[in-house]
């Protein structure tokens, strides 16, 4: 048998080789000949095989045949056998199959061989892809050979123990006695992998965290001497001296100094020093100082220093090179909550980001634009926004136009900027806009009692223009419905008022109706809003038409709509009028700010009186002690209907289904509610990043939030408020997360509470709890306790975790006292 | 590091280094994935960005993109002075490397980065002392004999 073809010869082949074809052609047959040789387990050629094998495989093509040759290699005494074979390992296996576990002797018998290239081998490969179990096997020689002398093995030692920690965390005690005097070492690749050894452990281990705290001095002081130290040709970038290991170093002082003053202020000195003297015309010092930043922002240090680390993160925005503003934006974005002020004065620049080419520093840039909008800065800084929504990517605009609506929410100078700025938003972005807005628009619109006559017209002519945007669209119709008076009268102060007779506005609907372009859930908007003008238009006839016409649709929803509205004027036109009267104000649950949506306005407003809310229906107990037992039973006690006429609707829930078709506070006496489009009661994922609860917890500063539950992953905590302006009344926010690696799907809150109290729930956000706290389900309860007793609580949790379902009840009796008092 | 990509501009891949446990498939997914995407950028865009959940650095050298995916607590700049310190290590070695250099040595790529880097952190700071170990490994090779090609 001829000898096999070297590597470079095959390269060389495979490479002349026109299409794809023929190179598969070429790797099979040379694959076949490689095959033949190992099958006669010649040893002279299977490092040269193998090599060919890699090569293939690194094309694309299998070579899983050639993993027991690697494992052949590894065990040979030839070092290029070894160096093949490791590689083969580290490319064909992984710890998955068994197959990576007949290593593990070789690897012992390697970290023991005399020559230390062999035994470097044997680290790197256990280093980087070691299993749990080669890695509690090997520990121990892993463990010796971080005492050695020798400094080209101490080093690879060092990371290989940082993967045996990562792979098997119980095993770094064992490590421990080795790191004494590690940092006393002067061979700089030593210094760094002991500086990523001691890092690791740090981030692992609080115990470890004090221990090593000691540390710092020395730290600081290894620190220096780079700084310093002159050139030093070895290790020397640019002018600075072994800036991988400065950065290593400052990244551990980071984990020391955190929530520790002594080792922060000791090393205060040295931080101020790298940030001052360090070269920044090239990425290398930059580098350097953007982990010095990083430091300075995590640990305690003090205002003078975090001043200066915001102005080195405001001078990278100025930096030519778009990764150094890349990475100052994302800097900026985790320090504007703790140091907003200095951020504040970098505005213009990072506005100006907006505009810039890349879309990491593009996204980057608006998510810091609004977290830095305040009540001085709304109308630039929403012009800004605004301008970048219309030209910016689709990508960008839904959470562009979350993110305005959430700001204009807040800081809105006035109603009509707010309502100008929305109708901007819909009319630009329409289709991007999420669904939950709609709900939340219509909110906002109806307290803004003496806008609707604007806004009104306003919608109904950007409908004239353009009826393909859903949101705007529904929205309008909504509108339209409600204020369809105000439209055709002819009044409005705000602007010139549009005339427009009934039957026109009557067509608009109409042509939402039938057009292609309106989705089912716009067209049952339309249909409403069409039955709502009956009692406001005089046309009434027309809209008798329309309604019956639609009894017939095929559309499930629209049918039942038409039929119930049908038989509103045939059999109950006495409750007409009132069933379609106007809306009340509806109270905004849980709100991101402080305040209530009508104090953020510059403007006076009627207050809310909420309690009306409350005594609506309650149903008789029916228990002897005191806390009710209907959740054992079907539905749970006083769980009330919101923001509905206070007619009685008894003669029809269907019909209260139907006026709550926005879903605002979900369904009628049953909780769970269908739709998850409670008014936000968290902040939209876009400033999810920025802060992990609300940005403005003030309220609820006042009463600590309690775990009420937690178990088999499941937990649920409650927050406090008091509800302004009745103290009687206590509301509460519950959230479910879940530490399990499944979602919980159909999640349904119930709870019951004593017979002296009132009960009421609102929507939940949503039904699902994802798996591993990526997010949490929210859920308002309010409660009256009029008696000022003690709450108490019951509650069932009800869900589906890995296809089967879950219930669950528990009392929850660790109420803070101030919640009740 | 979680692992560092090789690739040319036609999207072949040279070199493949993993230190995250994956499957032979799941591999080929994310290559084959991050190289589209990373391809379809332009030249004037920034060296960082967010893929599914990692954070990427990449740097194109010629006619060849070296591309690292680092865990979210690395920092990004550093990371490229990382990928520099390679190419400059595979310029020493083999005198002015360009792209063929490294598909014909391949293996010798990996030797050198093994040399570098461990782990995915790096294990050696000093350019003269990788090169020096490369070297002596060599001279090991040449001593025993038989090589592969």
């Amino acid at each position: 048998m001829p000898a096999p073809i070297r590597l470079r010869e095959l390269i060389r082949t495979i490479r002349t080789a026109r299409t794809q074809a023929e190179e598969r052609e070429m790797i099979q047959k040379e694959c076949a000949a490689i095959r033949s040789s190992f099958r006669e387990e010649d040893n002279t050629y299977r490092c040269r095989n193998v090599a060919k094998l890699l090569y293939m495989h690194m094309l694309g093509y299998p070579a899983h045949f050639g993993q027991l040759e690697c494992l052949k290699l590894i065990a040979s005494q030839k070092f290029t056998d070894k160096r093949i074979g490791y590689l083969g390992a580290m490319l064909l296996l992984d710890e998955r199959q068994d197959v990576h576990l007949l290593m593990t002797n070789c690897i012992k018998n390697d970290l023991n061989h005399s020559t230390q290239y062999v035994q470097g081998l044997a680290l790197c490969t256990l280093g980087c892809m070691g299993s749990s179990e080669m890695c509690r096997d090997l520990a121990g020689e892993v463990e010796k050979l971080l005492k050695t002398s020798n400094s080209y093995l101490r080093k690879k030692a060092a990371l290989c123990a940082v993967h045996v920690i990562r792979k098997v965390p119980e095993l770094m005690e064992m490590f421990l006695p080795a790191t004494k005097n590690l940092l006393s070492e002067k061979n700089h690749g030593v210094l760094h992998t002991s500086v990523v050894l001691l890092t690791e452990m740090c981030e692992r281990s609080p115990d470890m965290l004090l221990h090593f705290r000691k540390l710092v001095p020395q730290l600081v002081r290894i620190l220096k001497n780079l700084i310093m130290s002159g050139y030093s040709p070895e290790h020397d970038v640019s002018g600075i001296s072994d800036p991988f290991l400065q950065v290593r170093i400052l990244r551990l002082l980071r984990i020391l100094g955190r929530s520790d003053d002594d080792s922060s202020e000791a090393m205060n000195d040295i931080l101020a020093q790298v940030a001052t003297n360090t070269e920044t015309s090239k990425n290398v010092g930059n580098a350097i100082l953007y982990e010095t930043v990083l430091t300075i922002m995590d640990i305690k240090s003090e205002s003078g220093l975090r001043v200066l680390a915001i102005n080195i993160l405001g001078r990278f925005l100025l930096n030519n090179d778009k990764n150094i503003r890349y990475v100052a934006l994302t800097s900026l974005l985790k320090t504007v909550q703790t140091d907003h002020n200095a951020v504040q004065r970098h505005r213009s620049t990072i506005v100006d980001c907006l505009k810039d080419l890349d879309v990491s520093i593009k996204r980057r840039a608006m998510e810091l634009s609004f977290a830095l909008v305040n009540g001085n800065n709304i109308r630039g800084m929403m012009k800004e926004l605004l301008y970048f929504l219309d030209s910016c990517d689709p990508e960008f605009k839904a959470d562009c136009a979350s993110g305005v609506f959430l700001a204009a929410e807040k800081y809105a100078p006035s109603k009509r900027w707010h309502i100008d700025t929305i109708m901007r938003v819909l009319t630009t972005a329409g289709s991007y806009v999420r669904d939950d807005s709609v709900p939340n628009l219509i909110q906002l619109i109806t307290n803004s009692v003496e806008m609707h006559a604007y806004t009104v017209q306003r919608l109904y002519k950007a409908l004239l223009d353009d009826i393909s945007q859903q949101p705007l669209v529904q929205v309008s119709s909504w509108c339209i419905g409600e204020y369809g008076d105000l439209l055709v009268s002819g009044q409005c102060e705000e602007e010139e008022p549009i005339q427009v007779t009934e039957d026109e506005v009557l067509d608009v609907l109409e042509g939402l109706l039938v057009s292609n372009l309106s989705t089912p859930v716009t067209r049952g908007y339309s249909l409403t809003a069409i039955m709502k003008l009956s009692t406001r238009f005089s046309s009434v006839n027309r809209i008798k038409k329309v309604v019956s016409i639609y009894g017939s649709s095929i559309d499930v929803e629209l049918q039942q709509r038409a039929v119930e509205y049908n038989a509103l004027f045939k059999k109950y036109d006495h409750m007409r009028p009132a069933l379609l009267e106007r809306m009340p104000i509806m109270e905004k649950t849980a709100s991101n700010g402080p305040t209530e949506i009508m104090q953020t306005n510059g403007e006076t407003e009627p207050s809310v009186p909420d309690t009306k809310h409350l005594p609506l229906v309650t149903q008789p107990a029916n228990q002897a002690n005191d806390l009710l037992d209907l959740l054992g039973g079907n539905d749970v006690m006083p769980v009330i209907q919101t923001t509905l006429p206070t007619k009685p609707a008894s003669a029809g829930g269907e019909l209260l289904d139907l006026l709550g078709d926005l879903s605002l506070t979900g369904g009628p006496t049953v909780v769970p509610a269908p739709a998850p489009s409670v008014p936000v009661s968290q902040p939209p994922f876009l400033l999810d990043g920025l802060s992990s609860q609300p940005l403005f917890n003030d309220t609820s500063a006042a009463i600590p939030p309690m775990t009420a539950y937690s178990k088999n992953g499941l937990k649920i905590e409650f927050t406090f408020e008091r509800a302004n302006p009745n103290p009687n009344i206590a509301v509460i926010t519950i959230h479910a997360t879940n530490t399990t690696e499944a979602d919980m799907t159909e999640f349904v809150f119930q709870a019951a509470v004593p017979k002296t109290f009132q009960l009421q729930l609102l929507s939940p956000s949503s039904n699902i709890v994802p798996a591993l706290n990526q997010g949490s389900v929210t859920q308002v309860i309010r409660v009256l306790n009029p008696q000022k007793q003690q709450l108490r609580m019951r509650v069932k949790l009800t869900y589906t975790h890995k296809g089967s379902p879950v219930q669950d009840l528990a009392e929850v009796n660790n109420f803070p006292p101030q919640s009740w008092q | 590091m979680q692992f560092m990509l090789l690739f040319s501009r036609q999207g072949k891949l040279r070199l493949q280094k993993w230190y995250v446990p994956l499957s032979d498939k799941e591999r080929k997914k994310i290559s084959r994935d991050l190289v589209q995407t990373i391809l379809a950028r332009k030249p004037k865009m920034c060296s960082f960005l967010e893929w599914r959940d990692l954070k990427i650095v990449y740097k194109r050298y010629a006619s060849l993109y070296f591309c690292c995916a680092v865990e979210d607590q690395d920092n990004e700049l550093i990371t490229l002075e990382i990928i520099h310190r390679y190419v400059e290590l595979l310029d020493k070695y083999f005198g002015s490397v360009c792209e063929l250099d490294i598909i014909f040595n391949f293996e010798k790529a990996y030797f050198i980065l093994d040399e570098f880097l461990l782990g995915g952190e790096a294990q050696e700071t000093s350019k003269k002392n990788v090169l020096k170990a490369i070297e002596q490994a060599d001279l090991l090779q040449e001593v025993c004999g038989l090589c592969p090609r």
